[in-house]
C-alpha cells in the first residue's frame, strides 16, 4: 500500500485485519479488511465516529482482544507476524517495542502504587536494571512530560493527581522502553478541553524523544489536524478515505469525511454554519448491500446501494477513497454537499 | 463566625481560627499551610482510630496477648502443675480459683488462650493464603478454569464443617497445628469466595488491560496488580476469619475432637469443666468470659479495619 517508500521503513504493517465478534444475534463485523502501515518516526491518525472500528483494529494489532473475537489477516512488526502469536512471545514486544496509551487517565493507573514505582516497573519489565537507576530514569521521564517538581510526584498516588497530570504519567509509562511504535487510543478523551493542548504536546515530546511511529486514535479532527503526517478516515469497521493530512482536510473524496469536516466549529471562518450529517452509522451485525454509507450520504446514486466501492487513488496515487461519486466532490465546500438534506431531515423530525 | 467583607480582615481571622477557608485568592505571606499532606498510611491509621469500638477491641486483644504470653511466664504456677488448695474460690492467690485436682485455672486459661490464638492465626493465615490464590486465579482466567475451580470450592462449602472438623481433628490427634491446617482446609474456600469476588470485578479495570499492553504475563498480573487491589478485602476477611476459628476450634475442643489433654484450650477448659457448672462456677465462667472477649474484640478491629480500609469514604479533614 504505501509503495514508493522501502519496506524496512515500515515498522507496522496490518493487512486486511477483519475482526468480528460472535453474539446472539450473528457476527458483529467490528473490523473488516483494514489494512495500513506506519513508518519510522510517522504520526498516523485514524479518525471516525464511534463504533467505527478504531480502537478495535488497535486492540487486535496489541492482541488484547477478548478470546471470542475473531480476527483475520496480518500484523507485522518489522516483518515479525503478530497476530495469532502466543503470549509469552507478545509479551516480549508490548510495552517494549509497541506501547499503548489509553483513554481513560482515571482507572488506567493501579491505584494502589506509586507512580514512581509504577513507571520504574514499565522500565524494569523489560531491561535488568537496579531499582535505583529505573526510579532516577522515571524522574527523567515525567520531567520530558512537564511533571513539575517529578521528584517528589514520584511517590505520589494516582488519585492525588488530577486527569491530565494521570495521563501524563500513562504516556510517560508508554515511552520509558524506548518503544518503535506508540499507539495513542483517545489520549484527550477524557479529559478537560483545556489540557487537551497541553496532553498532546507531551504526546509530541514522548514521539519526537523515543523517535517512534504513532498511532493517533480519536474523533476529534481537531486533533488529528495539529499533529498527523496521514490520516485514516474509517466508517463502519472499513476505510473510506486515506491521505496525507492535506489531502484529507483540503481536498476530501468521501462525502463522509466532507461531513466530518464540515462539523467542526472553525474560528478561521467565522458566520459559516456547522453541518451535521443526518441518521445514524449503520448496525455492523446487517450491513446493507452497498456503500454502508450510502443511507445518509446527499449524493448517493442507484450505484452506491448496488457495489460496495473499494479505495481508489483520487488526487495522487497515495490519496485513496472508497466513494463511487469522488468526483462529484471537487471543489465542493461541506455546506454545498450537505445543508440542503440535514435541514430537510430536521423538517421532517418535526413533522413526526 | 460572622463574615467579614473586606479581604485583609479575612485573612487575619482566618490565621486566628484555622480550619475557615479564606475567600481571598491570595494566602498572607509565611503561612503554614493549614491542612499538611498525609500519607495512605496516615489515612487509614487516622480512619481506624476514629472507630471507637475497634480501637477497644485492639487493646483488649493486645492486653489479652500480653496476658496469655508475658503474664503466663511470669505467674507463681505453672500450667498443669498441682497445688495443694483444691476446689477453691477465687481469691488473691488463685484468681480464677481452682479446680478438684488443685491445678490452678488462672494458669490453664493463659494457656487455654496461647493455644486458641495460635490455632485461630494458623487457621487464618492459611485459608486466606490458599483462598486467596484459589480465587484469584479463578476470577482471573473465567471460563472453564473458573467453573472447574469454583464447584471445587462449592464441594468444599457443603461439606458439614463441625462434623468433617471432627472426623480430621480426632483422627489428627490433638496437636494444635494440625487442628489449625484440618480447620483451615475446610475456611479456605469462603475466602476464595471473596477473593474471586473482588477480582472479578478488578480484572475488568483499564489498568489491568494497561498492564497487559505493558507486556505482563498472567502471573504477574494477579500477584502485582489484582491480590493488592482486593487486599482491604482480604485483610478484614482475615481478622474476621481469627474470630471464627476461635469459635470452631473451642467448638471442637469441647466436643473432645480438638485439642487433648495434657495440653489445654479454652474450649476444652469449658468442656471440661461444665459439670462443675453448679459448685464451681468459677471454672466455667472464666474461660468462657475469655473466648468472648477474644472473639467480640477482634469482630470490632475487623469493623475498624473495614471502615479505614474502604477508600471510597471521604478523605476526611476533620
Amino acid at each position: 500500500m504505501t509503495g514508493n517508500s522501502p519496506a524496512s521503513e515500515v515498522v507496522l504493517e496490518v493487512a486486511d485485519l477483519t475482526v468480528g465478534f460472535p453474539s446472539d444475534d450473528g457476527l458483529v463485523q467490528a473490523v473488516r479488511g483494514v489494512s495500513y502501515g506506519v513508518r519510522r518516526g510517522e504520526v498516523l491518525g485514524i479518525v471516525g465516529e464511534s463504533g467505527a472500528g478504531k480502537s478495535v483494529t488497535s486492540l487486535a494489532v496489541m492482541g488484547l482482544l477478548p478470546r471470542s473475537a475473531q480476527v483475520s489477516g496480518s500484523v507485522r512488526f518489522r516483518g515479525r507476524q503478530l497476530l495469532g502469536a502466543a503470549d509469552a512471545e507478545l509479551n516480549t514486544v508490548r510495552g517494549r517495542n509497541i506501547s499503548m496509551i489509553f483513554q481513560d487517565p482515571m482507572t488506567s493507573l493501579n491505584p494502589v502504587y506509586s507512580i514512581g514505582f509504577q513507571v520504574a516497573e514499565a522500565i524494569r519489565a523489560h531491561h535488568s536494571v537496579s531499582k535505583a537507576a529505573a526510579r532516577n530514569r522515571a524522574a527523567e521521564l515525567l520531567e520530558l512530560v512537564h511533571i513539575p517538581n517529578p521528584r517528589q510526584r514520584l511517590d505520589s498516588y494516582p488519585h492525588e493527581l488530577s486527569g491530565g497530570m494521570r495521563q501524563r504519567v500513562v504516556i510517560a509509562i508508554a515511552m520509558a522502553n524506548d518503544p518503535d511504535v506508540i499507539i495513542a487510543d483517545e489520549p484527550t478523551t477524557a479529559l478537560d478541553v483545556t489540557v487537551q493542548a497541553q496532553i498532546m504536546e507531551s504526546l509530541q515530546t514522548a514521539q519526537q524523544e523515543t523517535g517512534a511511529a504513532m498511532v493517533l486514535i480519536t474523533h476529534d479532527l481537531g486533533v488529528i489536524a495539529g499533529q498527523a503526517d496521514r490520516v485514516l478516515v474509517m466508517y463502519a469497521g472499513k476505510l473510506v478515505e486515506v491521505g496525507t493530512a492535506e489531502d484529507v482536510f483540503y481536498t476530501p473524496r468521501m462525502p463522509y469525511t466532507v461531513g466530518l469536516l464540515g462539523s467542526v466549529p472553525r474560528l478561521d471562518r467565522p458566520g459559516t454554519r456547522l453541518i451535521s450529517i443526518p441518521g445514524a452509522p449503520p448496525s455492523v451485525l446487517h450491513l446493507p448491500a452497498g456503500c454502508p454509507f450510502a443511507p445518509r450520504c446527499p449524493l448517493v446514486v442507484a450505484r452506491c446501494t448496488e457495489k460496495e466501492p473499494v479505495l481508489e487513488p483520487t488526487t495522487g496515487p497515495e490519496h485513496l477513497a472508497a466513494c463511487h461519486r469522488s468526483a462529484a466532490l471537487v471543489g465542493a465546500a461541506p455546506g454545498d454537499v450537505f445543508d440542503a438534506s440535514a435541514s430537510a431531515v430536521v423538517e421532517s423530525g418535526r413533522d413526526a | 463566625m460572622p463574615e467579614t467583607p473586606s479581604g485583609a480582615s479575612t485573612a487575619t481571622t482566618t490565621a486566628a481560627a484555622p480550619g475557615v477557608p479564606t475567600s481571598t485568592g491570595v494566602p498572607p505571606p509565611e503561612r503554614k499551610p493549614t491542612v499538611v499532606e498525609r500519607s495512605q498510611f496516615q489515612l487509614v491509621l487516622r480512619r481506624f482510630r476514629q472507630h471507637r469500638l475497634a480501637v477497644a477491641g485492639l487493646v483488649v486483644l493486645i492486653l489479652l496477648v500480653l496476658l496469655a504470653y508475658v503474664g503466663s511466664a511470669v505467674w507463681k504456677y505453672k500450667f498443669g502443675a498441682f497445688t495443694p488448695d483444691e476446689s477453691a474460690p477465687p481469691s488473691f492467690e488463685h484468681p480464677f480459683g481452682t479446680d478438684s485436682t488443685g491445678k490452678d485455672q488462672f494458669a490453664q486459661v493463659l494457656r487455654g488462650t496461647q493455644i486458641s490464638l495460635q490455632i485461630a492465626v494458623l487457621v487464618a493465615f492459611f485459608s486466606t493464603l490458599v483462598g486467596t490464590v484459589w480465587g484469584a486465579v479463578a476470577g482471573y482466567f473465567g471460563g472453564l478454569t473458573d467453573t472447574i475451580m469454583m464447584r471445587v470450592t462449592d464441594l468444599v462449602l457443603t461439606l458439614p464443617l463441625i462434623a468433617v472438623a471432627a472426623l480430621l481433628g480426632h483422627s489428627v490427634g490433638g496437636t494444635w497445628w494440625l487442628i489449625s491446617l484440618v480447620i483451615a482446609g475446610l475456611y479456605w474456600a469462603y475466602v476464595s469466595r471473596v477473593a474471586r469476588g473482588v477480582v472479578l470485578s478488578l480484572r475488568e479495570k483499564e489498568f489491568v488491560e494497561a498492564a497487559r499492553a505493558l507486556g505482563a504475563s498472567d502471573a504477574r498480573i494477579i500477584a502485582r496488580h489484582l491480590v493488592p487491589n482486593a487486599l482491604d478485602a482480604i485483610i478484614v476477611n482475615a481478622t474476621v476469619l481469627v474470630a471464627v476459628a476461635i469459635l470452631l476450634e473451642t467448638a471442637l475442643s469441647y466436643l473432645g475432637f480438638g485439642v487433648t489433654v495434657p495440653d489445654t484450650s479454652l474450649g476444652l477448659l469449658v468442656s471440661e469443666s461444665q459439670t462443675a457448672l453448679t459448685t464451681r462456677p468459677w471454672l466455667f465462667y472464666f474461660p468462657g468470659l475469655f473466648i468472648i472477649l477474644i472473639a467480640l474484640s477482634i469482630n470490632f478491629i475487623g469493623d475498624g479495619l473495614r471502615d479505614a480500609l474502604d477508600p471510597r469514604q471521604p478523605r476526611a479533614r476533620q
